[in-house]
Parts: structure tokens; sequence; C-alpha cells
């Protein structure tokens, strides 16, 4: 069933303010069906993939993604997770995924202090994930940043367990904010949690400056499709 | 009863805010500061008479980040 459509669910939370940039490339750009899931919702709709997606979830209030993890929502988020179901955390969304323990690590503010918003060169580290696969390992990507917390944090033992387990997606050619071992994105240990700094859904229209975040989508609604 | 929690980044952690305080604090002439640690204060109201279980708990659970933070807290009153 090579047509059959993937459905997105695409978490708004108060403050998210990228919903509307990830629905339009979902549905427009890459031609899968997306919906909006409130984060007082308890169900995700038969959502196929969860898309946490960027902006500033409570204001940042506290740390960055710290109260949205206490939504009610974030409990099925959970379940979905442990089943094995596609979530992808863009930026603050990211921060959630860490706050929640569904990644391991934390963010720190950026060394230098500064919100960052720029483009920057990414390197395909792993093009074997269910949101890599349309990649290739060694593949260098023009992705935007726009951050203040994406200096992300681990103990070492945990840096190397991502290096060996090859989770480190994707990394920084020219860290931007002191993130640990240049890292730009992860994956969680069974592969079906991604969290990301760089925010995709701004790269998928050449018109904007770069396609090159586009296949992150395409390449899960593939592996929805084919699994 | 008033308790007060302090939040700060575990030793190890680099804390940029601090540094740059530091830094600052050197150039206005403060040569003897070694180091600065910035963190956040809570003061939080209970009902309860013994509230050092709720306490830990919450600064565990949400006040603090265990990757990167250490706590402590104090029942002020």
């Amino acid at each position: 069933m090579g047509s059959r459509k993937v459905k997105f669910g695409i978490v708004v939370y108060p403050g998210t303010n990228c919903d509307m940039d990830t629905h339009y490339v979902i549905k427009e750009v890459a031609g899968e069906e997306a919906q909006y899931l409130w984060h007082e919702d308890l169900d995700l709709k038969g959502s196929q993939v969860v898309v946490l997606p960027g902006g500033f979830s409570y204001g940042d209030y506290l740390r960055s993604g710290a109260i949205a993890r206490f939504s009610p929502i974030m409990k099925k988020i959970k379940k979905f997770a442990e089943k094995g179901g596609l979530i992808i955390g863009i930026c603050n969304g990211f921060q959630i995924l860490l706050e929640s323990g569904l990644l391991p690590g934390a963010m720190l503010r950026n060394r230098g202090l500064r919100f960052i918003c720029s483009f920057e060169e990414l390197l395909v580290e792993n093009d074997e994930t269910p949101f890599t696969l349309l990649y290739t390992k060694g593949e260098r990507l023009r992705m935007p940043i726009a951050h203040i917390d994406g200096n992300y944090f681990a103990e070492i033992d945990v840096l190397s367990e991502l290096e060996r387990e090859r989770r480190i997606v994707f990394r920084y050619i020219n860290n931007p904010n002191g993130s640990a071992h240049d890292l730009a994105g992860i994956i969680s240990k069974k592969g079906n949690v991604f969290g990301l700094m760089p925010h995709p859904e701004r790269a998928s229209e050449a018109l904007l400056g770069s396609a090159d975040g586009l296949r992150v989508f395409l390449s899960a609604a593939k592996y929805v499709r084919e699994s | 009863m008033r308790a007060k929690i302090e939040v700060f980044l575990k030793e190890g952690v680099l804390d940029p805010q601090g540094e740059t305080i530091k830094r600052a604090l050197y150039t206005l002439g403060y040569s003897s500061i070694k180091d600065v640690r910035q963190g956040k204060v809570f003061y939080i109201e209970l009902k309860d008479k013994n509230p050092q279980g709720i306490l830990e708990e919450i600064a565990r659970k949400v006040l603090a980040n265990p990757v990167i933070e250490d706590f402590r807290w104090e029942v002020e009153r």
C-alpha cells in the first residue's frame, strides 16, 4: 500500500510556535496527513508519528521543557514510546524529551550565553534510523537553529554509550553552542525517539534556503508505511 | 511553614552565567573573587508540619534536573 498516508500528530503546548510550520511541511510539502494534538488531550488520535515542535512551552519557565513534561498528553506519549511509536522532538521538543527522560542528558545554556539563530552545517552520522533512512552517512546538510539552551550535557559514560551505539544521528560541523561531542541530534536506545536542535521544518523547501530537513519527515513516513 | 530550596548546577558542570558574572566582577576590580556559581532559590509556603519528605520529592522531581543540578533545602520557620 505505497500510497497510504501516514498520520502525524503535532503536540501543541502554550508557547509552542513551530506547530503551524511543522503542520504545513508534513501536509503540503511531504504530502502526509497532519493533525494537532492539544497538550491536555488524553488521546493521540491514531497518530503514527508524534512530533513535539519547537517554541517556548510554558515560557521556558523553570527550565526549557521542564513544565511541559507534566502535561496530560505526556503520559500517552510515554506509552506510545514504550510500544515503539516514532517520536520526533525538535528544538524545544528535544528539550521536553530530555526533561521527561525519553532521551538521556540535559541542555545547558549555550556557551557564549547568546540566543543563536543561524543556518548550521550538519553531518549525517547514522543513516539507519527510522528518521534518516533517506539520508546517506557522511552527507552534509544545512538546517537552521534557533535556541539559547542547546549546549547538550551528559555524563561521560552516557556520551560513550551514545557513541558506541551510534545514537548520535546528526553532528554540527562547527559546534555553535558548546554541545558535547558536537551532537545536534540523538535517538533513544530502541531507536524510535529522535531529538534534534536544528529545525528540519524550516529547511524543507529550497525557496527558503534549504530543503535538507524534509527527509526527516519523509523517512519517518516511509518507515511507518513499510513496517 | 516556609521552606527554602536552593538549586545549583553540579560541581563540574560548566556554568556559563556564573563564569560571565565572574569576568564582569574582575573587570570592575574585584580581583579576589575566585569563582561564581549562579543558582535558583525557591521559597515555598506549606501547610505541613513535617514537610521534609515533600520538599525532597518536589526538589528532585520538579525544581531540579538531577542530570545537571544539585539541590538543598531548609525549613525556615
